[in-house]
């Protein structure tokens, strides 16, 4: 749906590919790479013309501020002052001349043009390599006027995946819980935004408590926990529609509901005369498939990316810990054996480790363990901070923190965090609300 | 020899010192929080509302326990004798968790606790199918404060009329 309204087009122009720069992207925010993102040309004639559509003074600024602001989040770049640019936005894309640009210690350089045409938006864009005085890539799009911010976002990927030689996560959006109230009767309603904070948009009413969205593999519809009519059961929404749908009949409470990597499958718990197990339903058939049989509480179930493994949540050793068994609930292990209670496992994107939220002596804990448990890394130490979400590209965790109340209960809070799989660049995304339960989409331009 | 006798000797007493001063320290604590919790289970009445005259409403579970205590053994039975009064009236036991857990293991515990109590005013003849059970998980604690007697009044199961 959301390509359907995206009619984008995408022209290659080969080049040679002798890149020096390298990013690296193992250290986190150590040593972010200077990179100048000169603001994206403009005819006087398209300025007017995109300012009489989407009112703003200058579209090619516009999109490279998305660009400049997302490389510098990455915590990978260093977007270098604008101020300190020598040489003007068209004669840059033109024909840098890379001794001004290395002046101010550029390595990288991003120049571009913004056209209007056939009431169109056309931006093209070109990556730079300043030391080497060559072209590392060069891009050019169309798309409807409204588009711009997410024009801003793909260049950004683009960017990134060259000179990091990693997909980028910044044209991708985050479904999360917007809260407001007494938090004694907290108001909750699904909203979603882009990857960066804008475009925000509340999707529920708030008449009745709602919790832990997640996508679909298309990011188009999304699985959640709605206590509507006061029967908490795991429900299904379609973005685009706003069509809402209950999943499944079943006798007691579903939660903890995620789609399998196929999409084609909900997963999730029913918690039934005291004891939550692990059900699969189908979204075609219907068929309804009982994964794990104990009478402890097993929950917070998350496929493995290539959908043959389940790792989950259980008490079943007296405690909560984390589990992996086969996707037909065969072959259960116990994967977390550190000190305290771990909950929330998700399977990385790229499949080679679970973040979990832990909780010891007090405190909770983001971590991250390979998925034969071994090699626990903790990234981040705060009062209540739980329900860790990968980026599509399985290199920045999101996640929701909650504050501790003064003596008298006052001074509740929740809010959306980030954090880079390294533990460094750690960063409090902004919303209009309270914010829980937050969900990374997948690249929605692929 | 003497010499290191005498300096085990004092260093016995120091230990000694030490560990007496640490308990003093810790029945402080204590006493601030007596008569409202015993262990880290919810004993007082601020929160309590009543069915009935000498019927409360709920019951309180310690940290990730759904056992229950023999208070909340004899809260029950109170409940069921009322219930069994008046067999008009249906029930929902809410099941309620404290904010030191994940929403989706909270969720679990907090049915897995209004099932204790479901489960014990069965065996007092209330049947099956005039309570239901409603989990709130962590999401509607009594009181906002981030404290252990604040928690301990949040880990709870109330008894609600549905009629």
């Amino acid at each position: 749906m959301i390509k359907k309204i995206f009619t984008l087009f995408l022209i290659l122009i080969p080049i040679e590919s002798f890149a020096l720069i390298e990013v690296d992207i193992t250290r986190g925010n150590l040593d972010p790479l200077p990179v100048a993102v000169s603001p994206l040309s403009i005819d006087e004639k398209s300025r007017k013309s995109f300012e009489k559509v989407l009112k703003k003074k200058n579209i090619g600024e516009e999109i490279s501020s998305i660009v400049e602001n997302n490389l510098r989040t990455s915590g990978l770049f260093n977007p270098l002052s604008k101020d300190a640019f020598l040489q003007a936005p068209d004669i840059a894309n033109f024909k840098p001349r890379f001794e001004d640009w290395n002046l101010i210690k550029a390595q990288a350089l991003i120049t571009g043009k913004v056209n209007y045409i056939d009431e169109k938006l056309r931006v093209e864009f070109r990556l730079w390599d300043v030391l080497a005085a060559k072209e590392m890539m060069a891009l050019a799009f169309t798309t409807v006027p409204n588009n711009w911010r997410r024009v801003g976002h793909i260049i950004s990927d683009k960017v990134y995946e060259r000179l990091t030689g990693e997909k980028g996560y910044f044209d991708t959006r985050i479904i999360y819980v917007a809260e407001e109230g007494p938090k004694t009767q907290r108001i909750k309603k699904l909203a979603i935004m882009d990857q960066d904070g804008f475009n925000n948009k509340i999707l529920t009413l708030g008449n009745e408590l709602v919790l832990t969205p997640r996508f679909n593999p298309t990011s188009q519809m999304v699985t959640y926990l709605s206590y509507f009519k006061n029967l908490p059961r795991v429900y299904l929404l379609d973005i685009e529609t706003g069509t809402q749908e209950v999943v499944g009949d079943f006798p007691g409470m579903t939660f903890a509901p995620r789609f399998s990597p196929d999409g084609k499958k909900i997963i999730m718990s029913l918690a039934k005369d005291g004891k939550s197990d692990i059900y699969t339903m189908d979204l075609e058939n219907r068929i309804v498939e009982k994964i794990t049989n104990h009478p402890s509480i097993d929950t917070s179930p998350s496929y493995s990316p290539d959908g043959k493994y389940i790792t989950f949540n259980s008490d079943r050793s007296g405690y909560q810990q984390i589990y992996i068994m086969k996707s037909d609930g065969s072959d259960v292990k116990r994967i977390s054996f550190g000190r305290g209670l771990y909950g929330t496992p998700v399977w990385s994107p790229r499949g080679d480790l679970i973040a979990f939220t832990k909780l010891h002596k007090g405190k909770f804990y983001i971590g991250v363990m390979r998925t034969d448990g071994k090699g626990e890394r903790l990234l981040t130490e705060n009062y209540y901070q739980e329900a860790p979400s990968w980026s599509p590209n399985g290199r920045v965790l999101i996640f929701y923190r909650e504050t501790k109340t003064n003596d008298k209960g006052e001074g509740f809070s929740a809010k959306l965090w980030s954090i880079d799989l390294t533990g460094y660049n750690e960063r409090q995304i902004s919303t209009p609300m309270d914010a829980s339960d937050p969900s990374w989409s997948s690249l929605l331009s692929n | 020899m003497t010499l290191t006798k005498i300096f085990k000797n004092t260093l016995l007493i120091l230990t000694a010192c030490l560990v007496l001063s640490a308990c003093a320290t810790k029945k402080e604590i204590a006493t601030d929080i007596e008569g409202k919790m015993q262990g880290d289970v919810y004993t007082g009445t601020d929160t309590v509302k009543y069915l009935a005259d000498g019927v409360p409403d709920r019951v309180f579970f310690a940290t990730n326990e759904s056992i229950l205590t023999t208070a909340s053994r004899e809260t029950l039975r109170a409940q069921a004798a009322w219930l069994r009064k008046n067999s008009g009236i249906n029930v929902v036991l809410e099941g309620h968790a404290d904010e030191r857990g994940t929403r989706e293991y909270n969720l679990a515990l907090g049915e897995r606790r209004a099932n204790a109590a479901k489960d014990y005013l069965m065996t007092y003849g209330i049947s099956s199918e005039r309570i239901s059970v409603l989990s709130y998980g962590k999401e509607r604690p009594v009181d906002s404060g981030s404290n252990p007697l604040s928690w301990s009044k949040n880990r709870r199961s109330v008894t609600v009329k549905a009629n």
